[in-house]
């Protein structure tokens, strides 16, 4: 994402504007050498006004300053919370700063930032109070390999300045810690992922009443004809099942807020689908090889029950329709030679899905839970593997077990940072 | 029990054999008596498995009438050389191409067989359906895969000790074989096909496919075919063993620059299988990817056994399939993946035969009439190829030996062999001293000495058939298959499981009844019996002139001196050669003087001194002075003090060691001139019975069931082990329940060295169990 990509006119004000109306000389204007002691000298400066600050204001003691940002940032993808305050004052809008603003009205204004870097606005929570002020939640991703565009732009709008703590969470909070630090004088407040997960989860959940409900289930998951989308109220939602597929898979057994422990992982998640796809089909997107799956028939490349027994393998009570070996059919030359990338692409998430479904429900048995929340990137746009969750988690559990889905996917790590940052635990 | 002795004339070459291809009719031995044929037929191997019957020699012993006088100046007994008619299990593995050519085979060398079914299993038993009732004109019956599966890795569990193996890449010892368990239940079987199934095995008749996975092999040979240019599975696992995964996953570190440490997540751990290959504009290496994919489908199947133990509670995982078979790429994935994901906790278990397993099931299925499970089965290691591994590095045999062709052929035991009911925990009794694979100095050793002794077996061997003028030629085929066999070992020690001592006399014993030596020893048993019989009425009237404390020392110095006596250790074969009884004394001398190596003699003493044993147990060991001047003496003591005794001697055959056959006959003689002996019989006070064992050691873990029996119903109290193979090589550190007694000769330098002794050292370890109260205590 090329956060410097010019996409509006505003944006080209923002950066001729920011040295300017930056209360530095032009001689301090960081350069990768002198940013270090140019952030220091900011920052000292900084302390001084927003000491000032809160002395007019008592509520604002408990509150940090704008912007409140949460970010978690993952192995693929960097997700970013945004709350955009609705209800600034007059008077607030007289002392803000002028890069304060101009963060503001660029990710507001856009719905996408240089080539990756998008904002789920579908997502965005309206109207929503968060510590005592109002205003809009948003959501916006790029891909974690685009970090050093998003430092560069962070370094130009002098976000350092505004001295607001950046919670950031994911394994990128500590990967990347000293480059936020080097490249754009930020010191990064780092939080355990499965705490903000968790947190954020919680949270959203409680906060969506308007629109959409964040828990969703499918109805009649075994029948394709009468399949559908309903409503779930995660009211009493303990012990709960958390699924979060991400480049891996990370589940965790919830018992409250905050207990709860991290049963298993495996490394076949949403990286290995996409990372198979691109070699597979050379596709370069999530959104390229979900598109090509949704084209394709995996039984093609799979191995069933009724490629080998005929029929069901009644004896194990194995249905015909069953996979039997994932690619099984791949061995053979011709059948290689008769697939099409589309075909290659389905049967990736197929196996990837329902084997991310087979240890969730030996999981859920181990554990003795029957709810389970699955979130997580990968199943963002991805009805396909929603479904085939919901499917295996009904039918091998003989309807035992709920598969349950939350709108805001793969935000929860960011919604649980920014909650960090206003309520420190 | 012989040890093996440096001949000076021994010149090994260490050459190795060239590529042979073993022509059919050294595969299918014993075909013309096939009496039934299982077959299972796998993607690319084929695994048959028949039963047929084997006529070899043995020998047998015949007591001469001595109720006629003249009689006695003769041969103490007769030798015979019988045909004998065993039951044998062949089972022959080779690729699908060799099908046709192994059906036509068949169908010529068929003569006997009544069957007209042929049990079929796997999944190209349908494909080969119609090819076989043609050619064979035998029904094909075909057999559920899992079933087979089950009921042939319950054979092997059951029948075939050290089958189970732990896999540790790293370790000095690549396979570390798993003692057999007395229950082999409850179990998990994870078979990883081209699926993977994974089963709960209960009992023999009750299992429970509980789960499975649709990643497996041929999740790894589609998708390997598909990212590489390879499309073979052995190739496949090559370039996966060559390539760096680092390249193609995405792993912790990736993600948190180092470890995620609150989780204890190590930095190299993998986050996200393939998680860097997710960009078009990169190449990736064709090692790299295979390696990627070996790792993600080995933890994936590691990971879900896991979850499946741990939901059944289940510590025995067993694992198999072609994905497997041998291959120390797949079996090193999954083990590291076993270990991560249960700590340690479960381990990853493999089976030597595991490719067998499903013809022995679906054999087992077609033999339930023959009630094979009644009977105890035991590999024979002459007929058996061995357990090869699949990696070239590790095996240079492979291209030497043919890789088309593996066999592992079962004789059926006429006995059932059980435990001793006297062994303290039988779940962890391990016979064996010393472990040949762990142990590599020690396997250098040994493996050396018997391919040096060699020619002296095989000169005996011709010596003991005068009459038979092609036993020259059947001894020089004995000495290529033994030199093979130590050759194989050499390079493979794993090759038949646990390495021992005892394997390699055993091996040698079944390698010498292959061609027809079935007891090279007879004769000079007979002449050394014939000898010290004469001297036992001598010997005992000496050992009752003195005192009672005199004698209970002289009656072990006795057992001691009779145990120098051995044919095999060339130390003492020059005396033995001239007069016996001037032997005797003269080994008495040679013994070591107290106090001995091991020496527990003053606690035995103090012990004798209390109330008598109920029964005594004695292992005996070899024929002539040691049974007749040093055992009978000995046991006539005992009997003399009130306790009973049972006398086990082998069923068959070893070395120079007496066998039942020989010891009733001995017995009786000894009877006719010694009344405490002749009461014992009458009063059934004095027992023989056959240990079930044709081997020069000895293992507590199978022993005739009639043994059992009777140790049970005399609430035996004693066992006395005698001699280097049973009481050094194999039980030395053997824990039983009762008192026990364990006497021997070191007649082996190497050996006495390592114990810290030297040759003609004395082991005399007398032992009683912890907790019991010792009865000397009660003496005093």
């Amino acid at each position: 994402m090329a956060f410097n990509g010019h996409q509006r006119d505003d944006e080209g004000i923002d950066e001729d504007e920011t040295p300017t109306k930056q209360p530095r000389s032009d001689k301090e204007k960081p350069s990768d050498e002198a940013s270090a002691s140019a952030g220091r000298a900011a920052s000292d400066r900084r302390t001084s006004n927003s000491t000032a600050r809160l002395r007019s204001d008592s509520v604002k003691k408990t509150r940090p300053p704008f912007p409140w940002f949460g970010m978690d940032i993952g192995g693929t993808l960097v997700k970013l919370v945004y709350f955009e305050p609705k209800d600034i004052t007059a008077e607030e809008e007289q002392e803000e700063v002028e890069n304060l603003k101009s963060i503001r009205r660029y990710l507001t204004s856009n719905i996408a930032y240089g080539k990756t870097g998008i904002r789920d606005v579908h997502l965005e929570l309206p109207d929503l109070t968060l510590c005592g002020r109002t205003g809009n939640l948003h959501f916006i991703r790029f891909p974690t390999h685009d970090l050093p565009v998003f430092l560069q732009m962070v370094r130009n709008k002098h976000f350092s300045s505004l001295h607001t703590a950046l919670c950031a969470t994911g394994g990128g909070a500590y990967k990347f810690e000293s480059d936020f630090r080097k490249m754009a004088d930020l010191q990064l407040h780092k939080l355990d992922e499965l705490d903000c997960l968790i947190r954020g989860v919680l949270y959203i959940d409680s906060v969506v009443s308007s629109g959409p409900s964040e828990c969703y289930y499918f109805e009649n998951p075994t029948d394709p004809d009468l399949c559908a989308q309903k409503p779930y109220t995660l009211e009493n939602p303990y012990p709960l099942l958390l699924v979060n597929i991400g480049s891996g898979v990370s589940i965790l057994a919830v018992y409250s807020e905050n207990n709860y422990k991290r049963v298993t992982g495996t490394s076949l998640g949403g990286g290995t689908f996409l990372g198979l796809c691109c070699l597979l089909t050379g596709c370069s997107t999530f959104e390229e090889a979900l598109e090509m799956a949704s084209q394709g028939e995996s039984t093609r490349v799979d191995k069933l029950v009724r490629d080998i027994y005929g029929g069901d393998y009644e004896r194990f009570g194995l249905p015909g329709w069953a996979v039997a070996s994932s690619f099984g059919n791949m061995m053979s030359r011709e059948k290689r030679e008769s697939v099409s990338k589309e075909d290659l692409a389905r049967a990736t998430l197929v196996t990837i899905t329902n084997n991310i479904g087979s240890i969730t429900r030996m999981c859920a048995l181990n554990e003795n839970i029957e709810r389970v929340v699955f979130v997580g990137n990968f199943l963002r746009v991805n009805t396909l593997s929603m479904k085939l969750l919901a499917y295996a988690m009904d039918y091998w559990s003989k309807g035992q077990l709920k598969a349950l889905f939350l709108q805001h996917e793969g935000y929860f790590g960011a919604v649980g940072a920014l909650l960090e940052l206003l309520h420190p635990s | 029990m012989a040890e093996c002795v440096r001949l000076d004339s021994s010149t090994s070459t260490h050459t190795m054999d060239k590529s042979i291809t073993l022509p059919p009719d050294e595969i299918f031995r014993n075909l013309e008596n096939a009496k039934r044929f299982a077959i299972d037929i796998g993607g690319s191997l084929t695994k048959l498995a028949y039963y047929s019957t084997v006529q070899h020699k043995v020998a047998k012993v015949r007591s001469f009438d001595h109720s006629a006088k003249e009689a006695s100046s003769d041969k103490l007994y007769e030798i015979s050389v019988q045909e004998e008619v065993t039951a044998r299990l062949h089972f022959i593995k080779f690729e699908n191409a060799y099908i046709e050519t192994c059906l036509d085979f068949i169908r010529d060398h068929l003569v006997n067989t009544e069957t007209k079914v042929i049990k079929a299993t796997g999944g190209g038993a349908h494909k080969f359906k119609e090819l076989i009732e043609r050619k064979l004109g035998l029904k094909v019956d075909k057999e559920d895969e899992m079933t087979c599966l089950i009921k042939g890795c319950n054979f092997v569990l059951r029948n075939i000790p050290h089958e189970a193996f732990v896999y540790a890449k790293h370790a000095d010892s690549e396979f570390r074989f798993q003692t057999t368990q007395p229950d082999i239940f409850p179990y998990l079987l994870v078979n990883i096909g081209s699926g993977v199934s994974i089963v709960k095995v209960e009992s023999e008749d009750k299992f429970e496919r509980i789960g499975g996975s649709s990643i497996g092999g041929g999740t790894f040979w589609g998708l390997g075919a598909l990212l590489t240019k390879t499309k073979r599975f052995d190739e496949l696992l090559q370039l996966a063993s060559k390539g760096q995964h680092t390249s193609v996953d995405m792993l912790v570190k990736d993600i948190y620059g180092g470890s995620y440490g609150s989780l204890g997540l190590t930095g190299d751990l993998i986050a996200s299988s393939f998680g860097k290959s997710a960009t078009a504009n990169k190449e990736f290496s064709q090692e790299d990817m295979a390696k990627s994919l070996l790792h993600m489908i080995s933890n994936d199947i590691g990971q879900l056994a896991c979850l499946y133990a741990k939901l059944h509670n289940l510590s025995r995982v067993y694992f198999g399939g072609f994905f497997i078979r041998g291959h120390p790429v797949t079996m090193h994935t999954i083990t590291y993946s076993i270990n991560f994901f249960t700590k340690g906790e479960v381990q990853a278990l493999f089976l030597r035969h595991e490719g067998y397993l499903g013809a022995i099931g679906a054999f087992l299925k077609g033999a339930e009439e023959d009630n094979p499970n009644q009977y105890s089965w035991g590999e024979n290691y002459a007929g058996s190829s061995g357990l090869m591994s699949v990696s070239p590095e590790m095996n240079p045999m492979q291209r030497a030996r043919s890789g088309t062709f593996d066999m592992l052929e079962m004789d059926r035991l006429e006995r059932k062999l059980v435990n001793l009911p006297l062994l303290q925990d039988p779940s962890s009794y391990i016979p064996d001293t010393v472990d040949l694979i762990e142990d590599a100095l020690a396997r250098e050793y040994w493996l050396y000495c018997f391919e040096d002794a060699l020619d002296g077996v095989v000169k005996r061997a011709v010596a003991s058939q005068p009459d038979m003028p092609e036993a020259a030629e059947r001894a020089e085929k004995f000495r290529q298959k033994y030199r093979h066999k130590l050759q194989t070992l050499r390079q493979q020690p794993f090759a038949y499981g646990s390495l021992t001592v005892r394997s390699l006399l055993d091996t040698r014993e079944h390698c010498l009844n292959e061609f027809n030596f079935p007891d090279p020893y007879s004769k000079i048993k007979q002449k050394e019996n014939d000898m010290a019989l004469k001297y036992y009425q001598k010997a005992v009237k000496s050992l009752d002139e003195l005192s009672w404390e005199e004698r209970q020392f002289a009656l072990v110095r006795g057992v001691l001196a009779g145990n120098v006596f051995d044919w095999g250790a060339k130390a003492v074969s020059d005396v033995l050669e001239s007069d016996p009884e001037f032997g005797f004394a003269q080994a008495k001398q040679q013994l070591e003087e107290r106090p001995w190596l091991i020496d527990s003699f003053d606690r035995w003493f103090e012990r004798l001194k209390g109330p008598p044993h109920r029964c005594a147990l004695f292992f005996v060991d070899n024929s002539g002075v040691d049974i007749i001047l040093g055992v009978m003496p000995f046991v006539r003591e005992l009997l003399s003090r009130g306790t009973e005794v049972v006398l086990a001697s082998n069923s068959g055959p070893a070395l120079n060691d007496v066998t039942n056959g020989e010891l009733q006959i001995l017995t009786e003689r000894i009877a006719a001139m010694d009344p405490v002996i002749q009461a014992g019989l009458s009063e059934d006070r004095l027992t023989l019975v056959q240990s079930g064992s044709s081997s020069p050691c000895l293992d507590l873990s199978r022993l005739d069931k009639v043994l059992a029996n009777v140790v049970r119903e005399r609430k035996t109290d004693l066992v006395i082990i005698e001699g280097m193979g049973r009481a050094i090589h194999t039980n030395y550190y053997a824990m039983l329940s009762c008192e026990s007694l364990k006497m021997a000769v070191i007649k082996n330098s190497w050996l006495a060295d390592r114990l810290g002794g030297k040759l003609f050292s004395v082991v005399f370890k007398y032992e009683v169990p912890d907790g019991q109260p010792s009865q000397d205590s009660a003496a005093s």
